[in-house]
């Protein structure tokens, strides 16, 4: 069996004057979960429904596991699930009449989808609501059997749209809870997202896209270590609140420490500049300044700090 | 087809046009009983009046409740982004799409014919249906496959369900008969490129004198109401009628070309 690929070539597109993508390339091959970034009206979207055959491309070409989309969609696409600005399911339709509609137009056989369909709606938590129809579901709800639909082919790969985008924090929460069941099991993601936590959550690599242009593609690692400037970004955890003068004033000068920030009362942002073996000497005096320290970690926002400065090099 | 065929079925708008049917069944009806002398003459008189006036009506009603909004709701109500996502060709989805409205088209249809020979056997006999009946029927299948692919050309057109909608509507039940009476009475042309023309065939089969070529003739100005002189192509012509070929080839030119033309505008259209 060949690993899963999803491919763009030279992928252009024009809506009149404006130009959405740019001559863009991306090849992704093997199992992982990729982040598509990118602000609003970046191309995100439009590259995904290049992908999936629903607009067509002014230049170049997507392959889909090695087959061309635009030349041979009904075959590129029979091994993907794709979820694209969140459809409306037929509303006369039950949730398990939608999958059993999709289960036949994919071509797989009744007896199996008998077994897939209860499997895929336990998945996204929906069995409960199987038989109901679905014009009477809550965005969420539509959403959870958007991705269902997505899935109840077991593809190899798949295609997300903004999936949680919309939905409530347990919403968000429960899609990704999806998205990183669905990466044990070695698929190829490809999930397009605004919400940087989500990316930094689920995701093994990044890409990051503005005004048509591929910026970078690399895995979080790499990405937080190139783009970073030699720096790390750690969030510092405290027991009570910090002295905002004297507390800073004697983490600033630990050695490696560039800077150091009160986030929150009970969070410190410290600005380090060392190899990763060099933390736990970080960790040690941090502790020595008895400060109440109960945490050290890579913040959470790194990611939103390399992707808002490589954002605005692109404005300049 | 099978998905669409059933969300048709189950759809509000296929119950309403049943009823809607249904109740000009029974109007029919009534006036028939009322007005016995002008309708029950004879079975062809009968048919010729009831099914060919109405056969039309009906399946121009029944395409654009089906046909109005088939493509552009696929843009509007956004379900075209859940059914782009399958690895299907866009020839299947509009074929599908068009398959399923003409089965639930003729399923409308034959509840109005059941109707009319439910009222021709009350009043003519069990028996007495005529053997125009069939050509009528395929001709009346002509008209609505046609009138069909056209309602899809023109949602074709638009991502909007409720512009072609209110656009086929105005066009099939009004736009048609106007720029007929406009080519026959004012410019006094035989109106060959139009379907409502070639409908007329419908009723004409049952004629006693049925005209079954390829070519219409012309009602003088003078003659109309009298006689039914005919006249071919003179300057004063100003109603024509079809030859029965002549209207199924009419037909099935506008169901091959508006079915090829929508066809190729959904291909090219773009879920963006």
């Amino acid at each position: 069996m060949t690993s899963p690929s999803l491919e763009a070539c030279s992928l252009t597109k024009r809506f009149g004057a404006f130009r959405a993508l740019d001559h863009l390339d991306l090849k992704l091959v093997g199992a992982k979960c990729v982040g598509f970034l990118g602000p609003n009206g970046a191309g995100k979207t439009t590259m995904l429904k290049l992908l999936t055959d629903m607009i067509f491309p002014t230049e170049g070409e997507c392959y889909l596991n090695g087959i061309s989309v635009q030349r041979e969609r009904k075959q590129a696409l029979a091994d993907v699930g794709v979820l694209i600005e969140s459809p409306e399911i037929y509303p006369s339709l039950t949730p398990r009449q939608a999958l059993e509609m999709v289960a036949d137009l994919r071509g797989i056989p009744p007896q199996e989808a008998k077994v897939r369909i209860p499997e895929v709606l336990a998945e996204v938590r929906m069995e409960d609501w199987a038989d109901k129809r679905v014009g009477k579901f809550s965005k969420g709800m539509k959403q959870r059997i958007n991705i269902a639909t997505a899935l109840v082919h077991d593809p190899e790969v798949i295609v997300l749209d903004e999936p949680a985008t919309g939905l409530d924090p347990r919403g968000m929460a429960e899609v990704r809870g999806i998205v990183r069941g669905l990466r044990k099991r070695n698929r190829l993601i490809f999930m397009s997202s605004h919400i940087l936590q989500e990316v930094t959550d689920v995701c093994d690599e990044v890409a990051l896209i503005d005004k048509g242009k591929l910026l970078f593609y690399d895995t979080l690692a790499s990405v937080t270590s190139r783009f970073g400037d030699g720096h790390t970004t750690l969030d510092a955890r405290l027991a009570r609140p910090a002295d905002p003068d004297l507390t800073v004033k004697r983490a600033g000068a630990l050695s490696g420490v560039r800077s150091c920030v009160v986030m929150e009362p009970t969070r410190l942002r410290l600005n380090f500049e060392g190899p990763p073996a060099e933390r736990e000497r970080l960790l040690r005096d941090l502790i020595g300044l008895e400060i109440g320290l109960v945490s050290l970690a890579a913040s959470e926002d790194a990611l939103e700090e390399i992707y808002l400065r490589q954002i605005s090099r692109g404005d300049l | 087809m099978k998905y669409q065929l059933r969300e048709y079925l189950l759809s509000r708008r296929f119950v309403i046009l049943l009823l809607l049917v249904a109740a000009i069944g029974v109007l029919i009806t009534a006036i028939v009983a009322h007005f016995r002398g002008a309708y029950v003459s004879d079975n062809l008189s009968f048919y010729q009046s009831l099914w060919g006036g109405g056969a039309g009506f009906v399946a121009v009603l029944s395409a654009v409740f089906f046909g109005g909004d088939a493509i552009a709701g696929e843009f509007q109500n956004r379900t075209g982004y859940f059914l782009m996502g399958l690895p299907l060709r866009r020839a299947t989805v509009y074929v599908g799409k068009y398959l399923a409205a003409l089965v639930a088209s003729c399923t409308v249809l034959m509840l109005f014919l059941g109707i009319l020979v439910a009222n021709g056997a009350l009043y003519f006999g069990a028996g007495a249906l005529p053997g125009q009946l069939a050509p009528s029927l395929a001709l009346a299948g002509a008209y609505l496959v046609s009138v069909l692919a056209m309602t899809f050309l023109l949602s074709s057109l638009f991502k909007n369900g409720a512009y072609s909608f209110v656009l086929t509507a105005i066009l099939f039940l009004a736009g048609f008969s106007l720029l007929q009476d406009f080519m026959q009475g004012l410019a006094q042309l035989q109106p060959w490129e139009l379907i409502s023309y070639a409908s007329q065939t419908i009723g004409e089969v049952f004629q006693p004198r049925v005209n079954w070529g390829l070519y219409g003739v012309g009602v003088k100005a003078a003659d109309v109401g009298g006689g039914g002189g005919v006249a071919l192509h003179t300057g004063n012509v100003v109603a024509w009628t079809p030859g029965i070929a002549e209207g199924a080839v009419i037909m099935m030119a506008y169901w091959a070309l508006t079915l090829f033309v929508g066809l190729a505008l959904f291909k090219q259209e773009e879920f963006s």
